[in-house]
């Protein structure tokens, strides 16, 4: 370890620093503005990148711990009765894991390229950047709080940054979209405040003897005092006095609402299902640069927050749902892949195509094994990758040709071959063809799940064909077949363009021959959850 | 005996300890004389000035006297004046901190609304400007009771004060050249008042309906005498004192503008000129509430304590009901409305839910600090619902549609046209919407934290699924001010409105990312023994 400086902190308010020199430069510089935005998006890049030189799995990153008390709020002592001192905590803390580290180095890499790739923003650049930085503040703030408060606030960061990319440089129907995303993910946001709130008051009590003999009390909204207490039989939250009254008892019954109420509230950001028709307005209505962090990391968010609070807090009650958590990806898979077979407009195949995805993930996580675990977070990083890379094609298609249709793009090779041909690879990399990133998070995902579910893994390899087609459909209509005659003036990518494209296929590149680049720091992720599995459930 | 009690001449001791009020009592009788002596000729702001410096005259001789007891560690002792009639103490001196800065700021707001154009101005400033100073005593005296009768003149005197302002009528209305829909406009003050009046004397009767028959059950007037004897009359007279209660709840929510008792306010505060619509959001709501609460902790607390006790816990449901319904009904009901008034009106009922409950959630088990929950609450509230009626006000004076009336899409581009004052808006709606970084969201999460703690998860998922519903209704507002565009010319926007948005926007902001040093010091000035519970 060489960094002794919080350079967590700095990560996360980083790109903030950004959006404040943003906000006093003269909004007409288009340049200016846009040059400045990207340089503060290299900020957090830079820092993450040292982050990941520097992790060591073996100790799992507590190196970079961060916490002080942010807020401490003494309830009233006299109503409590006698000397004891008793207060509600919740701290400012932020710390690494190796669940953590690559989604954090994922949504700084994005959020550089969605940047660079906001040449084609044709309006009100200031305010548009700032929001961009803003969401990536809010965005890895989410993957590194340890605090559940802290966690919740920086989830709701994203929210109006987004509101406002949607709604503003969105296309046609975008205010709808934009209100209806707001609306599904605040309704997501509530249940995940009502768990944590719940989770507080039982799971976050503690009781210390301090060095004076005095008693203090505590509610804590620490994630590790929260994780420690479900974990620990003899804490409060997990037995009944003999007069039978314990207000900090949570009962089995009630850990399984929680952990129900949890897949809701994460499975809406995800999108699990029945609840994924806000997602593809916004794949439909955002911009090309937003639909790239929208799909690429937000997504994430859903899954990282159901690993983390989900699986991680609650494993005893994973374990209980992981075949309907394993239906519910197979549904996700099969309906994606088919539905997406179906569309005529390419924004909505990739739509589609991303909810198939995240059924590989939550396939992936019902396993409940080391695979399936380190399979669904690299299919989070892969896809993250993929679906970036596809939708900065897509919006450079988009502003050439006017048009996403599927029957009125065509033989684009011709005029753009660069374009096209990265198209087709990235395509490769959606439909998992072996030496891409997007093979081994389905390989590793369906492996898991073929040892605990084995019909339903069976199923789910259907989908990796239905994958092919549809994916081989979209993408030769675009490059291949009959083109409009408009399309024959317009000219390949400009080197601005090219270049995230590039970085972007060579990452995905690097990752398909060489996983482990992910999956070293993985390592000891999920040993404690799967150790308390055994523990509980034995085996 | 009661009413050798009851009357007492005050000391002069007694008179320095109430100096908060008689400063705005004595300014209010100066202020009148000087409107009647001063020439037409002179502008009546200097009138507006007098009574925002006498607001903070009070102001800092209530922060002394909290100062002054903390150094003589005294901060457990509560002062009953007049034979316990008057409570000086910390909790009432805190909130009195709230309602004078609200006051104050609505004043500030007024000095420059009234200069923007001839819509905002009134007939009669001289009167606007002085009738807040008893409006404001009235309330702060509703905090400090110790006593029905001293609870009750609080309330008229912040009722009747309010019943005139609510009534004042805008200059514009006057003019020769007014059209016909003008002159349907000039009806709507006259209709506020009077719908302000008659809802306001019944709820009035029914608070003093109430009282009387707990005075009749108790033989008593005094709020702790009435806590102390009320177990032995429960067990004579349960019905009568359920009835007691539901007519002083009924009357107090009239006064919160609590649902299903909160019908007045869209019609009220859209008729009222928009200063005093405030005034009724913020002041008068959080002085009912606080002197429900003391009623509440006083009265019913007790025996809510004592074994086999039912009405303690059963008026504490029903305080949780009404704020419940208040959220539902408050939230639901601005989804389809257009005038900003009467959106704000609807969404002060939804924030009456979490106003009231806090009184609601008994201490259970560990949970301990609701008056912290409230205080909070309270502050977040004003300056939230402040900020948000004086950029309303502001726009009102660039456009506003035909019938008068500020109208959502009033709101459109308004960031082309006022940039600042758009992204100050912003900071109201997260905070009303609950979302951070904003007041509003930790007032809503502490709320939300003291109702899990009591175990009342139900009522934690109605705060939940209100919110989101609200950020329909809220984010509306947004969707004018950003997405749309008007190709007006800018807005101007007054001195001293732009101030009072933008302190009210900044201390949204503070409490959004620090409430710790407000809840501090709160917790460190208030106990629950000493200044809550009057013990006899």
């Amino acid at each position: 370890m060489t960094i002794d400086w919080p350079i967590l902190s700095f990560l996360v308010f980083s790109p903030l620093l950004g959006a404040v020199v943003l906000l006093a430069l003269p909004s007409q510089r288009m340049r200016l503005l846009r040059w400045t935005a990207v340089i503060a998006t290299l900020l957090p890049l830079v820092l993450a990148i040292m982050l990941y030189i520097d992790y060591d799995p073996s100790k799992s990153g507590t190196a970079y711990d961060e916490q002080s008390t942010w807020i401490s709020i003494p309830l009233d002592k006299a109503a409590v009765g006698g000397e004891a001192d008793f207060d509600l905590h919740f701290d400012y803390s932020l710390s690494l894991d190796g669940l953590s580290l690559p989604l954090v180095l994922l949504t700084t890499i994005v959020a550089s390229m969605a940047a660079i790739a906001s040449i084609t923003i044709r309006k009100r650049w200031k305010l548009y950047y700032f929001w961009l930085l803003v969401l990536e503040c809010g965005m890895l703030g989410v993957f590194l709080a340890r605090d559940l408060l802290l966690f919740f606030i920086f989830f709701e960061i994203t929210l109006i940054p987004m509101l406002f990319l949607v709604g503003i440089w969105g296309l046609f129907d975008r205010e709808r979209a934009a209100i209806r995303f707001l609306l599904y993910n605040g309704l997501g946001s509530a249940i995940m405040l009502i768990v944590f709130v719940i989770l507080v008051v039982t799971a976050g009590f503690t009781l210390e003897q301090t060095a004076a003999g005095v008693a203090h009390f505590g509610y804590s909204g620490s994630y590790d005092v929260i994780a420690a207490n479900l974990a620990d039989p003899q804490a409060y939250a997990n037995q009944l006095s003999q007069a039978g009254e314990n207000p900090f008892y949570l009962s089995g019954t009630m850990q399984t609402v929680l952990f129900v109420l949890l897949l809701i509230a994460f499975g809406i950001k995800l999108p699990i299902v029945p609840f994924h028709t806000w997602m593809l307005d916004v794949h439909k209505e955002a911009p090309a640069p937003v639909v790239m962090i929208h799909s690429g990391i937000l997504l994430k968010m859903g899954a990282y927050g159901l690993i983390r609070f989900g699986f991680f807090l609650f494993p005893e009650q994973a374990d209980k749902c992981s075949t309907l958590l394993a239906i519910l990806g197979l549904i996700n898979l099969l309906y994606g892949a088919v539905i997406a077979f179906r569309q005529k407009e390419l924004r909505l195949v990739l739509a589609y195509s991303s909810l198939s995805h995240m059924g590989i993930v939550l396939l992936g996580l019902s396993a409940l094994n080391v695979i399936g675990l380190q399979g669904a977070v690299f299919q989070l990083i892969s896809h993250g990758l993929i679906s970036a890379l596809l939708f900065l094609l897509l919006g450079a298609f988009y502003e050439r040709t006017g048009t996403t249709k599927l029957d009125e793009l065509g033989g684009l090779a011709r005029t753009m071959p660069f374009m096209s041909g990265a198209l087709l690879a990235a395509g490769l990399a959606s439909l998992g063809l072996p030496g891409l990133s997007g093979f081994v998070g389905e390989l590793l995902s369906l492996l898991g799940v073929f040892d605990s579910h084995k019909a339903i893994a069976s199923i789910a390899v259907l989908g990796i064909i239905l994958t092919a087609i549809y994916v081989l459909r979209a993408v030769m209509g675009v490059s291949f077949g009959s083109m409009q005659p408009r399309f024959e003036s317009v000219h390949d990518a400009r080197f601005i363009e090219a270049l995230p494209v590039v970085v972007l296929l060579a990452l995905v590149v690097l990752l398909g021959i060489y996983p482990s680049f992910v999956t070293e720091q993985l390592h000891h992720s999920f040993d404690s959850m799967l150790e308390q599995l055994n523990l509980r459930v034995g085996g | 005996m009661a009413y050798e009690r009851t009357l007492q001449a005050m000391t002069w001791a007694d008179a320095g300890h109430m100096a908060p009020e008689l400063i705005l009592i004595a300014m209010m009788a100066v202020l009148i004389m000087l409107d009647l002596l001063l020439p037409r000729r002179v502008d009546r702001s200097l009138i507006g000035w007098l009574s925002l410096a006498s607001l903070l005259g009070s102001f800092v001789s209530v922060v002394w006297r909290i100062q002054h007891q903390a150094d003589q560690s005294l901060a457990s002792e509560a002062l009953g004046l007049l034979n316990d009639n008057y409570r000086i103490d910390d909790f009432g001196a805190m909130f009195k901190l709230l309602l004078l800065t609200a006051a104050a700021l609505i004043v500030l707001w007024s000095l420059g609304a009234m200069k923007q154009g001839s819509s905002g101005q009134l007939v009669h400033q001289g009167e606007y400007y002085y009738l807040m100073l008893p409006a404001t005593a009235g309330a702060m005296l509703m905090t400090s009771t110790g006593d029905l009768i001293t609870l009750y003149t609080g309330l008229e005197l912040l009722s009747i004060s309010t019943y005139v302002l609510v009534g004042l009528r805008a200059r514009r209305a006057l003019t020769a050249q007014a059209a016909s829909s003008e002159e349907k406009v000039s009806a709507k003050p006259a209709e506020a008042a009077f719908k302000y009046v008659v809802t306001g004397g019944i709820s009035s009767a029914f608070i003093l309906f109430g009282m009387s028959y707990l005075y009749g059950l108790t033989g008593s007037t005094h709020v702790g005498e009435i806590g102390s004897s009320l177990p032995q009359a429960v067990e004579s007279f349960r019905g009568l004192i359920y009835l007691a209660f539901f007519f002083m709840a009924a009357g107090f929510g009239i006064k919160i503008a609590a649902a299903p008792f909160h019908a007045w306010a869209p019609d009220v505060y859209e008729g009222a000129p928009t200063p005093v619509s405030a005034f009724l959001a913020v002041v008068s709501k959080t002085a009912a509430a606080v002197a429900l609460f003391r009623l509440f902790y006083n009265v019913v607390f007790p025996e809510s304590l004592s074994n086999g006790s039912t009405i303690g816990h059963d008026l504490f449901r029903a305080v949780l009901a009404v704020a419940a319904c208040a959220m539902i009904v408050g939230t639901l009901s601005a989804l389809r409305q257009h005038n900003m008034k009467r959106l704000l009106a609807l969404s002060g009922v939804a924030n009456a839910g979490y106003l009231i409950a806090p009184i609601g959630l008994s201490f259970y088990g560990v949970h301990s600090n609701n008056a912290a929950e409230l205080f909070f609450y309270a502050a977040a509230y004003l300056c939230m619902n402040i900020g948000a009626f004086a950029v309303l006000s502001i726009v009102a004076g660039s456009r506003r549609d035909a019938d008068g009336s500020v109208q959502l899409r009033s709101f459109e581009g308004l960031y082309h046209r006022a940039p600042w004052t758009a992204g100050a808006m912003i900071i109201f709606v997260l905070s009303l919407a609950g979302l951070p970084i904003s007041g509003g969201f930790f007032g809503k999460l502490f709320v939300m934290m003291g109702a899990a703690s009591s175990h009342a998860y139900w009522l934690v998922a109605i705060m939940a699924g209100t919110s989101v519903i609200s950020y329909y209704v809220y984010f509306g507002i947004v969707r004018q001010m950003f997405m749309r565009s008007s190709g007006d010319e800018p807005v101007h926007v007054p001195a001293a409105s732009g101030i009072v948005v933008w302190l009210c926007a900044a201390a949204t902001l503070v409490l959004g990312v620090y409430p710790n040093g407000l809840l501090h010091w709160f917790e460190h000035v208030f106990s629950v023994v000493g200044d809550l519970l009057i013990l006899r």
